[in-house]
């Protein structure tokens, strides 16, 4: 039997719907799952206790460092690099193949890096596990994003302001700081976001590198663990009561995703406040 | 005062020094792992490594083809179920859903998204396993990994194709419809073939997401080195065994050569997958 087109595409749209609503259902499930194990987990002095003592303070100031370091190192050299290759480099084969091998190292595993990370940093360069090595192989897993987002927001610039602009006399210079960067401002402002982003929620790449120690970083050189390397960790290698460790592991997750939504509802609104002051320029 | 071409001059050279660090540190990166990895080749014998089915520390015996049919097969299975729900949901925020619950359905993905894959684990392991416990085995297996491994590629794949559908020029779909074709028919014929190279790219780079992706999979999969022969079976792919092995590789070893022989084959697999996505792009451009 033939179904008539009308039937059909009935049945098509009850498909369409019902996949909408299981992408729905899993976030929906996955979220209300982690509060409905670690909710009784958050309280006032799991935030502030250390590991010791069953809370993740150590594991927050730790993520703290590791975003601020990997800012530190990855955003001037990527923002110069993405500044050269738009305005600087020659077009031709050569920033073509260069784009390429940017591209493709921004799509490698974060594991890599943690094996590139290990063999440099920690057994060659400073031939301990620490905060320094932990920030340094992250700064080079964020550093192919950042160059590759704030190229394209600074490709998005259009060209007739760049001319403008070198044609009233500026250097090239004053044209990129004056009028390219403020521009491209938003771009950028999304590119160290996604940055932050990775650099809270990648955990492969800091496992050989930055120690795991339960203490509070007190220097470069000491271990440390990020908030999301607490909870593998908490779940796989700690030694204890099983549910006590599962419940800590779901807290945690609970701060990691209220870290994730306020991130996201940030973007949301540097991008809209940009939008709004650009069109209030004109 | 700095006169502003002497500005201007420095300027330039700060640039160029950022990116030739940038550059520098990037093929750093691809060097070491070859130059680390090619000694396990040469000592292995390049068929031994890939075709064997031994990895022991005592007898220095190392070779990986469990990892890479755990690997593929994690990966084929991934994209078997996570294909058609992502067209299926890409149809429905380009096409059918309303203007809000499309806005909505957008948000919770960017939300999947943004989820540390170590909390994709834990859910895996204290939800999934369990419920496959019941259906047979350990829980911990090859089925556990696709699951989990699915609900992380999805956004990927749902947000490139539903990009994909978009770029298709409206008038192809008028024409159908003025042709008398209904809504769906205009989909199903005219639509998804014109973005058929797009969605090729989602899942191409769904695979590759799917291959790269380390710690979720190292927690549910259940790391047995072995080949898989059911479903059911615990396995272990190339990123898990390397986390897995990494902490305890010394220096200088031919167990940390190995490893990263291990990372060169991850990295050949994902850059295939980056150059048949990236071709199919700038076809389409």
């Amino acid at each position: 039997m033939i179904m008539s087109p009308k039937l059909n595409q009935k049945i098509a749209w009850l498909i369409t719907w019902l996949s909408g609503l299981i992408v729905f259902l899993i976030l929906a499930i996955l979220i209300g799952f982690i509060f409905y194990h670690g909710f009784s987990a958050l309280s006032w002095s799991f935030i502030t206790n250390p590991i010791t003592e069953g809370g993740i303070l150590p594991a927050i100031i730790c993520t703290f460092y590791i975003v601020l370091l990997t800012l530190a190192i990855a955003v001037p050299l990527g923002l110069g690099t993405a500044i050269y290759l738009s305005q600087y480099a020659p077009k031709g084969r050569f920033s073509e193949f260069v784009r390429y091998c940017i591209e493709t190292l921004a799509g490698v595993p974060s594991i890599i890096f943690g094996l590139f990370g290990m063999a440099l940093f920690v057994i060659i360069l400073l031939r301990t596990q620490c905060l320094l090595a932990g920030a340094l192989t992250m700064a080079c897993l964020v550093l192919p994003t950042m160059i590759r987002a704030s190229e394209e927001a600074i490709s998005a610039v259009p060209t007739l302001h760049m001319e403008a602009s070198l044609a009233l006399g500026a250097t090239k210079w004053q044209t990129i700081t004056k009028v390219i960067l403020p521009a491209a401002l938003p771009g950028i402002i999304t590119a160290i976001i996604l940055c932050v982003g990775r650099a809270i929620e990648e955990t492969a790449c800091l496992y050989a590198t930055l120690g795991l120690s339960m203490l509070t970083p007190g220097s470069l050189f000491h271990g440390g663990r990020t908030l999301a390397l607490h909870l593998y960790l908490l779940v796989t290698e700690m030694p204890g009561d099983r549910e006590l460790l599962i419940r800590q592991a779901m807290g945690t997750s609970i701060i990691l995703i209220i870290i994730v939504i306020l991130i996201n509802f940030l973007t949301r609104l540097l991008s809209g406040y940009f939008l709004t002051r650009m069109k209030g320029d004109n | 005062m700095f006169n502003r071409y002497f500005v201007d001059n420095v300027s330039k050279q700060i640039v160029l020094v950022c990116a030739t660090i940038s550059l520098l540190i990037l093929f750093l990166i691809v060097i070491f792992i070859f130059k680390e990895g090619f000694p396990a080749f040469a000592k292995i014998g390049l068929l031994k490594f890939l075709f064997g089915t031994e990895w022991s520390l005592k007898e220095e015996k190392f070779s990986i083809l469990p990892l890479i049919i755990g690997s593929i097969l994690s990966m084929i299975g991934t994209v078997i179920i996570a294909a058609p729900l992502s067209i299926a949901c890409a149809i429905f925020l380009a096409e059918v859903a309303p203007r809000r619950i499309g806005t909505l359905l957008r948000q919770a993905i960017e939300v999947l998204v943004g989820i540390p894959s170590v909390v994709y684990g834990l859910v895996g392991m204290t939800m999934l396993v369990p419920l496959i416990r019941h259906i047979g085995g350990s829980g911990y297996s090859l089925l556990a990994g696709i699951v989990v491994l699915t609900i992380m590629v999805l956004p990927t794949m749902v947000t490139i194709t539903e990009d994909s559908l978009r770029a298709v020029p409206v008038s192809y779909k008028e024409a159908a419809l003025a042709l008398g074709a209904t809504q769906w028919q205009a989909i199903w014929m005219v639509l998804l073939p014109a973005a058929r190279s797009g969605i090729t790219a989602a899942f191409i780079l769904g695979m590759a997401r799917a291959i790269g992706e380390t710690m979720a999979v190292y927690m549910v999969i259940g790391n047995a080195f072995a080949i898989p022969h059911s479903i059911l079976d615990p396995s272990r792919t190339l990123t898990s065994h390397i986390v897995g092995q990494i902490l305890e590789a010394a220096s200088g070893s031919l167990h940390l050569n190995a490893l990263f022989a291990v990372g060169i084959v991850l990295v050949l697999f994902i850059l295939i997958f980056n150059s048949i996505a990236f071709s199919i792009r700038r076809k389409t451009l």
